[in-house]
C-alpha cells in the first residue's frame, strides 16, 4: 500500500510556543489512522494543518501527492473536493437544512440536475443512518449525535477518498459512540475510504483504528499498530494504554 | 451542630479541647479564641481531638498552621485523638502542603508594560485589518473576472435582509427627524417672519446631511451588528472552517455578498429617508407656519438644487462600504469564546458610526471646497 499522506519534519510554533518539533508520519491508503496524545499536544493542530486550515513553519506535508507547503489555489481547490472533514461539533451550516447542507457541495461543484442531487442526498442520508424524514430539519432542531451523522453525510457528499474526523465520538453517549464506530467501519469497507481521526475514546480506538501515531512532547512517540503500542516508553502511552490492558 | 473549643491552662501547660464538628464555618471563631491566648508562658500544648466527631480539610490546614506556629515558638505539642479518619485527614494535609508547589504570584505589570502590550495589540489589529482589506480586493478581482463568479442568490438574500426589511424603520425615523427639525426651526423663523425659508433650510440640511447620516446610523446598528454576530457565531461553531475545507471561500460566500448588497441598499434607503423627512417637514410647515404643501413644493422646486440630492445619495455606497467591512471584519475577529461576540458587536457598531461620521466630515469639507 502506498502512503496517501506523508508528514516530514513538521515544526509548528504558536505565539512563541513550540507545538510540533520534527513530526514524521505516513498514512497508507485504505487504513483507519488515529492521531492520539495528551490534551494540548497538537493532534487537532496537525489535523488542521493537513486540511489547509493552518500553516506550519517548516517541514513538508503531502496529501494525495500534493505538497501543502506552497500549494497553488487551483490545486488546493482540487484537494478540497477530494477530502471530507468532520468537525468536532459537526459545523453544519446553521442557515441550511440537513438536505441543503449535504447538497451544497454538489450544487457548487457539479452540474447535476436537482432531481439527481436529491437522490444523492437521500442516499447519503440513509447510508449514515439518518431517517429521510429528518432531511428538512435545521441543525438547531436535531441532537448532537444526529448532527455528527449529518456532518458525516455532508463530508461524504462528493465521494471523497480521504476522510478527516476530529474526535468523532466526543460528546456522544456510549451507545451512540459504538454505533458511530460501527458506521465508520461500515463506510470504510463500502466506500474504500482512508480515514484519519483524532480521538480520545479508548473503546473507539481499539474498535476502529488500524494504525496510530501518538504525539507526545512535540514529537511522535509511537507510530504503528495498536498491538505493539505498549512497547513504547512514553509516559502518556503507559498510562493511557498500560492500565487498561491489565 | 454542637461544636466548641475549650481552652484550659495549668501553669505552663495549655490544653485545647475541640469537640463536635470542626469545619470551614467554625475556623474563624476558633481563630479568635486562640488569638486571645498569651503563649509567652506556655511550654507545651495538648490538642485534644478525643471528642471531635469530624474534621474537614480546611480545618486540618488550620491545625497544621497552628502546629507550625507552635514549632516556631518552641512550644511542644501533642495530639490526642482516637479517630483514624481525623488523623488521616491531618496526615493528608501535611503531606500535600509539604510537596505542593506554590502557586506563582501573578507578575505585576507596570503601566509601561500595559502601554506596550496595548500598542502591540493595536499594531496587530491594524495588520489584520490590512490583511482583511487585501483579501477583500483580491476577492473583488475574482468577482470581476467572470459574471458567473458573483453570488447573485446571496446578494438578493442580503438585499432583502438589510434593505427591504429596513424600509419601515428608516421611514419612521426620518419622518420624525423631519418633524423635529422643522418644528425647531419654525419657532425661530416665525420670530423674523421668514416662514418660507423653512423650505430652503429643510431641503438642504435633509438631502445633504441628515438623511444619509440617519440612514447610516440606523443601518450600522441594524445590519452592521447583525453581520458581526452572524459571522462571529459561524466562527465559533467552526462553520467558517468547514466552508474552507470544502473549498468555499468565506470571502466569496459571506463577505462580498454582504458588502455589495449593502452598497446597493444604502442609496435606495437614503432616497426613502429623503422623501419621508421632507414629508415630515412639510406637515409641520403646514400646521405651524401655514405653508401649504403646494406652496412648499413650488418653493422646493425653485430653490433646492438637484446637486444636494445627488450628494446625499452619493454618500450612500461609501457609508455602506464602511459599515459592512467593519461589521464583517469584527465578525471575523471573534475568538473562540462567547464574550468576544458581545465585545466585537459593540465595537463594530461604535467603529462603524465613528467611521461614517469621519467620512461625512471629509465629504463635507471636500464638497464645500469644490464649490458643490
Amino acid at each position: 500500500m502506498s502512503p496517501i499522506i506523508k508528514v516530514r519534519d513538521v515544526r509548528t510554533v504558536f505565539k512563541g510556543k513550540v507545538v510540533h518539533n520534527g513530526l514524521n508520519l505516513s498514512i497508507n491508503e485504505g487504513e483507519i489512522y488515529g492521531l492520539l496524545g495528551p490534551s494540548g499536544c497538537g493532534k487537532t493542530t496537525l489535523l488542521r494543518e493537513m486540511v489547509l486550515l493552518q500553516k506550519f513553519h517548516s517541514g513538508h506535508i503531502e496529501v494525495l501527492s500534493h505538497s501543502l507547503k506552497e500549494i497553488r489555489h487551483k490545486n488546493a481547490q482540487i484537494l478540497r473536493q477530494n477530502w471530507g472533514v468532520l468537525f468536532q461539533a459537526g459545523a453544519l451550516f446553521s442557515s441550511l437544512s440537513l438536505a441543503e447542507n449535504i447538497a451544497l457541495p454538489l450544487k457548487e461543484y457539479t452540474d447535476l440536475s436537482d432531481k439527481m442531487i436529491d437522490e444523492i442526498v437521500e442516499f447519503k442520508i440513509n447510508i449514515v443512518g439518518l431517517q429521510s424524514r429528518d432531511a428538512h430539519l435545521y441543525p438547531s432542531e436535531i441532537s448532537g449525535g444526529m448532527k455528527k451523522k449529518a456532518a458525516l453525510a455532508r463530508a461524504l457528499a462528493m465521494d471523497p477518498k480521504l476522510l478527516f474526523l476530529d474526535e468523532p465520538t466526543s460528546g456522544l453517549d456510549p451507545i451512540s459512540a459504538r454505533e458511530f464506530d460501527a458506521l465508520i467501519l461500515k463506510l470504510r469497507s463500502l466506500l474504500r475510504l482512508t480515514i484519519v481521526m483524532v480521538s480520545h475514546d479508548l473503546q473507539s480506538i481499539y474498535d476502529t483504528l488500524d494504525r496510530v501515531a501518538v504525539i507526545d512532547n512535540k514529537k511522535i512517540a509511537y507510530e504503528g499498530t495498536l498491538s505493539q503500542v505498549t512497547s513504547s516508553e512514553s509516559e502518556f502511552i503507559q498510562t493511557f494504554f498500560g492500565k487498561n490492558n491489565e | 451542630m454542637n461544636h466548641s473549643l475549650i481552652i484550659t491552662s495549668s501553669g505552663s501547660k495549655l490544653s485545647l479541647k475541640f469537640s463536635g464538628e470542626f469545619t470551614l464555618y467554625t475556623i474563624s471563631k476558633y481563630q479568635n479564641q486562640i488569638d486571645t491566648i498569651n503563649f509567652n508562658d506556655t511550654q507545651s500544648v495538648v490538642l485534644d481531638f478525643t471528642e471531635l466527631s469530624y474534621l474537614d480539610t480546611a480545618s486540618a490546614i488550620f491545625i497544621n498552621s497552628l502546629e507550625r506556629k507552635f514549632l516556631d515558638k518552641n512550644i511542644g505539642f501533642d495530639i490526642q485523638c482516637f479517630s483514624n479518619d481525623i488523623l488521616d485527614t491531618i496526615k493528608l494535609v501535611k503531606k500535600e502542603t509539604l510537596t505542593a508547589s506554590k502557586i506563582p504570584p501573578l507578575t505585576k505589570r507596570t503601566p509601561l508594560d500595559m502601554v506596550g502590550e496595548m500598542s502591540y495589540a493595536n499594531y496587530l489589529g491594524f495588520l489584520s485589518f490590512m490583511a482583511f482589506i487585501g483579501e477583500l480586493f483580491a476577492t473583488k478581482i475574482y468577482y470581476l473576472k467572470s459574471l458567473n463568479n458573483i453570488r447573485y442568490k446571496e446578494i438578493a438574500f442580503e438585499l432583502n435582509e438589510s434593505m427591504v426589511k429596513a424600509f419601515l424603520i428608516i421611514s419612521i425615523t426620518s419622518f420624525l427627524i423631519g418633524v423635529v427639525v422643522a418644528y425647531q426651526s419654525a419657532y425661530q423663523l416665525k420670530i423674523y417672519g421668514a416662514n418660507i425659508f423653512i423650505v430652503d433650510m429643510l431641503g438642504i440640511s435633509i438631502l445633504r446631511e441628515l438623511a444619509p447620516l440617519i440612514t447610516a446610523i440606523v443601518i450600522a446598528g441594524r445590519s452592521g451588528s447583525a453581520f458581526t454576530a452572524q459571522i462571529g457565531a459561524m466562527k465559533i461553531t467552526e462553520e467558517l472552517d468547514a466552508m474552507r475545507t470544502m473549498g468555499f471561500d468565506p470571502y466569496v460566500f459571506l463577505v462580498m455578498p454582504r458588502i455589495i448588497a449593502l452598497m446597493i441598499a444604502m442609496p435606495l434607503l437614503i432616497f426613502v429617508a429623503d422623501i419621508m423627512a421632507i414629508i415630515g417637514g412639510m406637515v409641520i410647515a403646514n400646521i405651524d407656519l401655514g405653508i401649504t404643501p403646494e406652496l412648499f413644493l413650488e418653493r422646493f422646486n425653485s430653490v433646492i438644487d438637484v446637486k444636494h440630492f445627488f450628494i446625499g445619495i452619493l454618500k450612500g455606497p461609501f457609508f455602506a462600504f464602511l459599515i459592512a467591512t467593519i461589521g464583517i471584519y469584527r465578525g471575523l475577529m471573534v475568538k473562540n469564546d462567547t464574550q468576544s461576540i458581545g465585545v466585537n458587536t459593540t465595537k463594530s457598531v461604535v467603529e462603524a458610526i465613528f467611521a461614517v461620521i469621519v467620512c461625512d466630515a471629509i465629504f463635507s469639507i471636500l464638497f464645500t471646497n469644490m464649490g458643490i
